[in-house]
C-alpha cells in the first residue's frame, strides 16, 4: 500500500520533525539516510503510532490513519535491538501477532516464512540463546507474519556483524520481493540503501533534504548538506569481472576483487587528479578525456571531466587550476588509485 | 597496605551487621524449648492469631496488588505533571510513624466522622474488625508493593510494547501478554514484600483493633501480663509459618517463569 506524509511535524523536546512531505509506492522500497539525531527513528515511530503529531496527516493508500492506534494500522515495525520478547520462544514471537488478527483478511503462512529465513532449527528456543543474525531473522518473521501493509525497518542491519549483513540484506531483498510489502528501512550505510532501496530521502534536523531515486541523491544532490553527507559524487552503476569495473567503455581497476557481476562503485572529487602529461606514478588508472564543465567554488574548483561516454567530477584547488588553466573542451589526463574507488 | 588494612575493615564491620541481624533471630528461635512450642501452637488464641495475621496479610497483598498494579505502571511509563507529588505521596506511609497511621485512619472511620457513621449505617465495621486490620496493612504494604512494582515496569524496554502494538495488540493485551508477563518477577516480589510488611504490623493496627488479636497484638499481650518466657514462642510459629509462605511463594514464582531475570530480583523480599 502506499503511505501519504503531509506536512508532518512531531515535537518531542529533543527531537523534531519539520513538515515532512513524502510519498511512497505501493510495494516501494523506501531508504531513509541522514547523520545520527536528524528525527529518522522519530519519523518512523510516527508512522507506526507512538508519538503524538502536532501538525500534519499521514495516509495509506488515501485512508487518514493520523489519530489511529498503532494495533490498528497495519504498519510493523524492526528494531536494530531486534526486540523480541524475552519470555516468548521463536515460534511464539513469531505467531505473536496472529491472534490480534481477527479482523484481517489472512496471515502469512508461518512455515514458509519460518523456511525462507531458514529458522526451522530455532523455533523453540528462547531469543537469548540466539545469534545476532538470527534474531533478526526471527524479527523480520515475526513482523512479516501479520502480513503487514508497510514494514517499518530501524537500522535493521547496522547491530549484525558484517557476514550476517550480507546474508540479511539477501533475505530482505527476497522479503520484499515476495510479500509485496512496502518497505521503509532506516540506515547509515549507503551500500545497504544502494542494493535494497530503489528511493531514498536525506534526512537532517527533523526535516527532508532531498527526496529521490538512489542515483540521483548520490549523484545531484540538491543541497550542500546532502552533498556532503552523501560525499561521493562519482557514482557508476557497473559491470565487474575481477578487480576490474565496466562501465561506459572505461575499464577502471579495483583496490580489491569485487563480489558479483553488477554493483556501483563511487569515487571521492577530492580523490582525482587532472594532469597536462599521463602521470607514470603508483595511481592505478588513468585516462585521457577532456573537461566538459567548471565551476568556481571560491576556495576550489569543481571540474567535470568526460572519458569516453564517463562524466567524472573532480575537485582541484585554486593553485592547481591557475596551474593548468583549464578551460571546457581542452583534453587532459585524470588519474586516481585503485584503492581511491569504494565498492558500494 | 592501606587498601588492606580498608578491607579488613570492611569485613569486620560487614560481620557485625549480619550478626547483630542474625544473632537476636537466632537466640530467639533457640530459645523455648520444644514443648513449649508445642503446647503453644495447641493453644487456640496463638492458633488462631496467627491464621488472622496471615489472611489478612494475604488480603491486604492482594488488594495492594489489584489496585497498586496500575498505578505502578503509570508511575512507570508516563511522565506527567506532578508526578513528583504523586511519588511522594505513595511514600508517605513508609514515613509516617505506625500509630499515627492508626490514629489517622480511626479518625476517618470513627464515629465522630461521617464516613464512619456512613459504613456503620452500611453495616460494615472497622474498628475491631478484621476489615479494620486489612485497611492499616493495605495502608501501609502499598507502597512497598508500588516501589517493587514500578521498578519491575521500568525494566520492561518499550520498545517491546512498541512492536507488540505494531503487531496489532491493544493497550491492554500488549500489558497482559508483554509487560506483565516480564514484570512477573518484581510484582512477585512487591506482592511478598508488602504481605511481609502488613503482617509484621503493630503500632497502627492495636490502635484500630486491639481485638481480634493479630500475633505481633498477642505476643505484646503475652509479654505484658506473663513476660518474655510466654511470648517467645509465638514469635517463632509467626517466623515459621511467614518464611514457609514466603518461600512457597517464590518458589511458585520461579517455577511458573524462566529464571532470566531472577538474578536482579531475588532476595529483595
Amino acid at each position: 500500500m502506499s503511505i501519504r506524509i503531509e506536512n508532518l511535524s512531531v515535537d518531542l523536546g529533543s527531537f523534531h520533525l519539520r513538515n515532512i512531505n513524502l510519498t511512497l509506492e505501493t510495494g516501494d522500497f523506501f531508504a531513509l539516510m541522514g547523520p545520527t539525531g536528524a528525527g529518522k527513528s522519530v519519523l518512523l515511530e510516527a508512522l507506526v503510532g507512538l508519538v503524538p503529531i502536532i501538525e500534519g496527516d499521514i495516509f495509506i493508500d488515501d485512508r487518514k490513519i493520523t489519530n489511529l492506534a498503532p494495533e490498528k494500522r497495519g504498519i510493523s515495525i524492526v528494531y536494530q535491538d531486534y526486540a523480541l520478547f524475552p519470555h516468548l520462544t521463536v515460534l511464539d514471537n513469531i505467531r505473536y501477532g496472529l491472534r490480534f488478527q481477527i479482523h484481517k483478511r489472512g496471515t502469512a503462512p508461518i512455515d514458509e516464512l519460518v523456511e525462507r529465513l531458514n529458522l526451522n532449527h530455532l523455533l523453540q528456543r528462547h531469543p537469548e540463546t540466539l545469534s545476532g543474525g538470527e534474531q533478526q531473522r526471527a524479527a523480520l518473521a515475526r513482523a512479516l507474519a501479520v502480513t503487514p501493509d508497510i514494514l517499518l525497518l530501524d537500522e535493521p542491519l547496522s547491530a549484525l556483524d558484517p557476514n550476517f549483513r550480507q546474508d540479511l540484506r539477501a533475505h530482505l531483498k527476497s522479503l520484499h520481493q515476495a510479500s509485496g510489502a512496502t518497505f521503509m528501512m532506516v540506515t547509515h550505510d549507503f551500500s545497504e540503501a544502494l542494493s535494497l532501496a530503489h528511493r531514498a530521502a536525506v534526512m537532517n534536523r527533523g526535516a527532508l533534504e532531498q527526496i529521490g531515486t538512489i542515483e540521483e541523491i548520490f549523484c545531484r544532490p540538491t543541497s550542500t548538506m546532502v552533498a556532503d553527507f552523501v560525499g561521493m559524487k562519482n557514482l557508476f552503476k557497473v559491470e565487474f569481472s575481477g578487480a576490474i569495473a565496466r562501465v561506459g567503455g572505461v575499464e577502471i581497476k579495483l583496490g580489491r576483487e569485487a563480489i558479483g557481476a553488477q554493483g556501483y562503485i563511487a569515487i571521492r572529487p577530492e580523490d582525482l587528479i587532472l594532469s597536462k602529461e599521463l602521470l607514470v606514478s603508483s595511481l592505478q588508472n588513468s585516462f585521457a578525456g577532456k573537461v566538459t564543465a567548471i565551476r568556481s567554488h571560491g576556495f576550489f574548483y569543481e571540474i567535470d571531466f568526460a572519458v569516453n561516454s564517463l562524466i567524472f567530477t573532480a575537485v582541484i584547488t585554486n593553485h592547481a587550476f591557475f596551474d593548468l588553466e583549464p578551460v571546457v573542451d581542452s583534453g587532459f589526463f585524470l588519474s586516481f588509485k585503485a584503492t581511491a574507488v569504494h565498492l558500494l | 597496605m592501606r587498601k588492606e588494612s580498608f578491607l579488613w575493615l570492611a569485613l569486620a564491620s560487614s560481620f557485625i551487621v549480619l550478626l547483630f541481624i542474625t544473632f537476636p533471630l537466632v537466640r530467639m528461635i533457640s530459645a523455648p524449648s520444644l514443648a513449649s512450642l508445642w503446647e503453644t501452637i495447641r493453644d487456640p488464641d496463638v492458633y488462631r492469631s496467627i491464621w488472622l495475621s496471615l489472611y489478612t496479610g494475604i488480603s491486604a497483598a492482594l488488594i495492594c496488588f489489584v489496585f497498586g498494579t496500575p498505578l505502578a505502571y503509570l508511575l512507570a511509563r508516563s511522565q506527567f505533571r506532578g508526578k513528583k507529588l504523586v511519588e511522594a505521596i505513595v511514600d508517605l506511609p513508609i514515613v509516617i510513624p505506625h500509630p499515627v497511621v492508626g490514629i489517622a485512619l480511626l479518625g476517618l472511620v470513627g464515629k465522630n466522622f461521617w464516613l464512619g457513621r456512613v459504613m456503620q449505617d452500611l453495616g460494615i465495621r472497622i474498628v475491631g474488625s478484621p476489615t479494620g486490620i486489612i485497611m492499616v496493612m493495605t495502608f501501609v504494604g502499598l507502597p512497598f508493593y508500588l516501589q517493587s512494582a514500578k521498578e519491575g515496569f521500568a525494566s520492561v524496554p518499550p520498545r517491546l510494547e512498541h512492536v507488540s502494538r505494531s503487531l496489532g495488540a491493544s493497550m491492554f493485551a500488549t500489558f497482559i501478554n508483554v509487560t506483565f508477563p516480564l514484570a512477573w518477577r518484581s510484582i512477585l516480589s512487591g506482592i511478598i514484600m508488602c504481605c511481609a510488611r502488613a503482617i509484621s504490623e503493630f503500632g497502627a493496627v492495636v490502635i484500630i483493633a486491639y481485638h481480634p488479636m493479630i500475633a505481633p497484638v498477642l505476643m505484646f499481650e503475652r509479654f505484658q501480663s506473663f513476660g518474655l518466657r510466654y511470648s517467645q514462642p509465638v514469635a517463632v510459629w509467626l517466623i515459621v509459618v511467614c518464611l514457609l509462605l514466603f518461600l512457597s511463594l517464590r518458589l511458585v514464582g520461579s517455577g511458573a517463569k524462566k529464571p532470566e531475570n531472577g538474578s536482579r530480583l531475588g532476595g529483595q523480599a
